[in-house]
């Protein structure tokens, strides 16, 4: 697959900068004219992995969030989400519906499910102490050329 | 933001709006349960007409207040959920917990 477009950014893990992340990954696949769905879909589940970092990664302090987009001809758009956080021990168990370690901030557990079910793949590594990256994949309808 | 609310002496209606995700929510939330507190509403109706965004937070939100509500022996309707935001509320298993009002009797109340 041949590479067309790419963008990256970096941002603290503060929760007011969860609706620029979605909004930032919105704006730059704008020019592929994605359906509203396909919009809305990249925009939840980039929320979702972004909460995750503020929520878990960073916890009580402020890191960096690291995001890279890129744009691949076909359509094809991959979102990683990385951060230098505490990590994930058990990646399986924290990818289960309804898991959560933070009940008392009413999180439902729900992250991964919703990022599951609203991009075509996701891939999660992690390293306890050094932190995690989520990619995100999600083949779009393409309407117009992309060029 | 302070939500838009009409208490009807039954039912409170809290009129929500724009985006919900984990940092908004709590604003959403504190607002919401000094409402329930004050007024002991029968029956909490949450309106996503005003909605134009939500993750997995709105979901957090909504299932802590039908458990608050239940406390109080009252019950919790997702109302006017906009066509976008569906396919979340149906992942959540909100739906099993008959919370999500159906667009059919929406247009029955509607009548």
């Amino acid at each position: 697959m041949k590479l067309l477009n790419e963008a990256n950014f970096t941002f603290d893990s503060r929760s007011c900068n969860e609706a620029f992340a979605r909004s930032a990954v919105g704006s730059f696949i704008t020019y592929l004219d994605p359906t509203v769905s396909e919009l809305n879909d990249i925009r939840t589940a980039v929320s979702e992995a972004v909460t995750n970092c503020v929520v878990h990664a960073y916890q009580d302090t402020i890191g960096k969030i690291f995001i890279n987009i890129k744009i691949w001809e076909g359509g094809t758009v991959t979102i990683k989400i990385r951060d230098k956080g505490c990590g994930i021990e058990n990646i399986a168990q924290a990818m289960e519906p309804l898991y959560t370690t933070a009940p008392s901030e009413e999180r439902a557990g729900l992250g991964f499910a919703v990022m599951q079910s609203f991009s075509d793949s996701v891939k999660v590594r992690s390293k306890p102490e050094a932190g995690t990256t989520v990619t995100l994949t999600k083949k779009l309808s393409l309407r117009v050329s992309n060029g | 933001m302070y939500p838009k609310t009409n208490y009807d002496g039954n039912s409170l209606t809290i009129y929500l709006k724009g985006e919900i995700d984990h940092h908004n929510a709590r604003e959403i939330r504190e607002a919401t349960d000094s409402l329930i507190q004050q007024n002991k509403p029968s029956l909490l109706r949450l309106d996503f007409s005003g909605v134009t965004f939500m993750d997995s937070s709105g979901i957090g939100l909504i299932m802590g207040r039908y458990r608050m509500m239940l406390l109080y022996g009252g019950k919790t309707l997702a109302v006017n959920v906009p066509e976008g935001l569906e396919r979340i509320m149906n992942l959540s298993g909100l739906g099993a917990l008959d919370i999500i009002e159906k667009r059919g009797e929406l247009y029955e109340t509607a009548q």
